[in-house]
């Protein structure tokens, strides 16, 4: 280790921190509407619509040509490849539309999970093959910022040290492959919250991930300064009897964050999981007002979380159009105020819902 | 590593928290009076002074009789075995007289660096065996925190992998053992400035040698927001041909340490190596009036940069020691300006002391 050879020049460097940085600024997040094929696929047949190309493109197009004030709440959209390259109805391509209205455009780039043999059901992620290439030509036609979401699971025996490793350094390699290609790498290495774990232990797991995350990253001589996070929050397993506050959540995942996340990152995307789009922005907002120290900004990359309403309103009807836009835009709204912590719970008494049920002989 | 087994309970977390962030509070820095005897031997014959147990003690008086003045910036002070168990000329054990003064008392506990086989003159330090029961004793004592200083150089092909694991693993398990024993560690991986490489290579190295300590404390289990970490200001070699001022200097050793060390750890408290006692203050300022975001204390432990003129103005002689002894305060008190960014400077060029030569296009 004895000599250095720069990855990236200072024109590189500038150019992913800035891009890092207009993404989560000001309380915007982001809206993950990467949705493989075979995931839209679930979304739509809950609201009875069938899984084709053009139905596909109608959900995304009513999404992206909401109101222009979209861009004050939402920082960057994460586009899956067929949507990318997908137009609106007089043409015009979807990234550009995005683009005129000041959001960053991303792509998934990871290519689904393969087993880890010799473990209890793990994965690793594959879509390292290529991969500069791909980044290249994303990079050409309008991406600024790529995601990879690898997978682990608390279960017995689990998450073994060989899935945290190999998915960490797995990260690590897509995160300096797009640096490269002047992509800002997401990087999402999400514990599921499949299982009747307690709060407790899914702190002690997602800290031990993330400090493997960041000892990989700075192996691979990535630029923290031009990535962003795109964590779990930390939460008791589904099955998990015992309930937990916003408070709680929020506490948890910070002490978690503030133990391994390096200050040098600009920014902590939330994923939403299985939450409720209300639930994801509760504890949005409770993180927010976390009194530990935080010097990150703590925002949304939320799916579900931004879609749910928006897809239940639509149906699958074009008439439905200026319905689902507000559904989609309440929710952005809602999950940028959030991101500042100034997101009050509609329907509620302000002091109920910030009323504090931290226990405090729980300590993180 | 599905199972967590809590090494601190919740009580034993608060207690080492309160004592570092004691230590770290406003203003306040570290007095590191832990010289061994052989250190000693080199600061007393330079002012031609012999070594002998009762010279020290009377060293150590002339900075242990500073008034309330220290208070309100020196928050420890690091003792060597021997002086520990000292008296003053009135009987009263110098850790009394510091604890009186609301100071928190630290030991050194390592025993010294032995060298590393197959490397190229690396060593790492020894002093595990037997750890705990010295701890436990050093606590009943009066001791609240210790010090553990490893030692990496940098040239042609050092520092090596192993050496980098090495101290890092050693670190980690200092640390463990201290926190059981309600002492806060503080971790002190020094990379020496002898060489002639420049602030980048120190600044690569650090950003090395850093997330190697926070991967092996993570992995130890050590608890973070009860310790304290002493690295070395990222400078360049004392044989580096190229001058920088002390705002590359702050600016490459708050990239590094924000890159590398996370918001949970309350304070860095920099060692002073070399440098004289003047350069070390303004550094220090420099350091905490960086424009980058900075979310643990920055501040000092020194021990020449605090002793050195006090050292000088003593020389053994009785007659000198109350002149000495506001050598000291004099030191200590700019230092606690500097760990605020107040410190304006000797007043020679106080203006250009604070005049950025910082060059825009060193990327850190």
């Amino acid at each position: 280790m004895a000599h250095r050879f720069p990855a990236l020049t200072p024109e590189q460097k500038k150019e992913l921190s800035d891009i890092a940085q207009r993404i989560v600024a000001n309380g915007k997040g982001i809206l993950a509407a990467d949705e493989s094929v075979g995931t839209m696929g679930n979304r739509l047949q809950r609201i009875k619509v069938e899984n084709t190309e053009e139905n596909r493109r109608q959900f995304r197009e009513i999404l992206f040509t909401s109101d222009n004030s979209m861009s004050q709440s939402i920082g960057g959209v994460i586009l899956f490849h067929e949507t990318l390259y997908q137009k609106d109805g007089q043409g015009k391509l979807f990234k550009n539309i995005l683009k005129e209205k000041g959001i960053v455009v991303g792509i998934k780039l990871d290519q689904g999970a393969a087993p880890l043999a010799g473990t209890n059901k793990e994965s690793t992620i594959q879509g390292l093959d290529g991969l500069s290439e791909r980044c290249a030509q994303y990079k050409k036609d309008g991406a600024d910022f790529g995601k990879w979401r690898a997978v682990l699971r608390i279960a017995d025996q689990c998450p073994s040290s060989l899935a945290i490793q190999e998915n960490a350094n797995a990260l690590a390699r897509y995160a300096s492959i797009c640096q490269q290609n002047g992509l800002v790498p997401i990087v999402e290495p999400e514990v599921i919250p499949d299982g009747d774990h307690d709060l407790e232990h899914c702190q002690y797991v997602t800290e031990k991930v993330l400090a493997t995350v960041y000892k990989a990253l700075n192996d691979h001589h990535v630029y923290l300064e031009g990535t962003l996070l795109k964590p779990n929050m930390v939460t008791a397993g589904h099955a998990c009897t015992k309930k937990y506050s916003p408070e709680q959540v929020a506490m948890a995942t910070v002490t978690a964050l503030h133990r391994t996340v390096p200050a040098a990152v600009p920014g902590i995307c939330f994923l939403s999981g299985g939450m409720s789009e209300e639930d994801a922005t509760l504890n949005l907002n409770a993180i927010n007002l976390c009194p530990l120290p935080k010097p990150w900004k703590l925002s949304f990359s939320y799916g579900r979380a931004l879609q749910a309403s928006a897809l239940a309103a639509w149906g699958g009807k074009a008439a439905n159009k200026k319905a689902t836009q507000d559904a989609f835009m309440k929710r952005a709204l809602a999950n940028c105020q959030a991101a500042k912590g100034q997101y009050v719970h509609s329907g509620s008494s302000g002091s109920a819902s910030t009323q504090s049920l931290f226990t405090a002989s729980y300590t993180y | 590593m599905p199972h967590s087994y809590s090494a601190l309970s919740a009580e034993q977390k608060k207690e080492l928290s309160d004592i570092a962030l004691r230590i770290v509070a406003p203003g306040k820095g570290i007095l590191a009076a832990d010289e061994s005897v052989g250190s000693m031997a080199k600061r007393l014959s330079q002012i031609g002074v012999e070594n002998t147990e009762e010279n020290r003690r009377l060293y150590r008086q002339v900075l242990f009789s500073a008034d309330d003045r220290v208070k309100k910036c020196i928050g420890g002070v690091i003792f060597f075995h021997e002086t520990l168990y000292q008296k003053d000329d009135n009987g009263v054990p110098f850790l009394r007289t510091v604890q009186d003064k609301g100071i928190v008392v630290g030991i050194k506990v390592d025993k010294g660096v032995v060298p590393l086989a197959g490397t190229s003159g690396e060593t790492t330090t020894q002093g595990l065996d037997g750890l705990s029961e010295r701890c436990a004793q050093y606590k009943k004592d009066g001791a609240d925190f210790a010090k553990w200083r490893c030692v990496l150089k940098i040239s042609e092909r050092t520092p090596s992998p192993l050496a980098i694991l090495e101290n890092a693993n050693v670190l980690a398990r200092y640390a463990s053992i201290c926190q059981q024993n309600g002492i806060v560690p503080i971790v002190e991986p020094e990379i020496l400035p002898d060489g002639d490489h420049d602030l980048k290579r120190c600044q690569y190295v650090t950003e090395k040698v850093l997330a190697a300590v926070y991967k092996a404390l993570s992995d130890h289990h050590v608890y973070l927001e009860g310790t304290l970490l002493k690295p070395n200001m990222v400078t360049p070699g004392h044989a580096c041909p190229i001058k920088y001022s002390p705002e590359e200097i702050a600016m490459a050793t708050v990239t590094a340490l924000r890159r590398t060390v996370p918001p949970a750890v309350p304070g860095v408290t920099f060692l002073s190596g070399g440098q004289s006692e003047e350069e070390a203050s303004l550094n220090l300022n420099a350091i905490n009036r960086c424009p980058l975001p900075r979310p643990w204390a920055l501040t000092f432990s020194y021990g020449r940069a605090l002793q050195a003129s006090a050292l000088n103005t003593w020389r053994g002689q009785r007659d000198n020691s109350g002149a000495a002894t506001e050598e000291f305060i004099k030191r200590a008190e700019v230092n606690g300006l500097a760990s605020q960014g107040k410190y304006e400077g000797s007043g020679e060029d106080g203006g250009a002391a604070a005049q950025s030569l910082y060059i825009a296009n060193h990327a850190y």
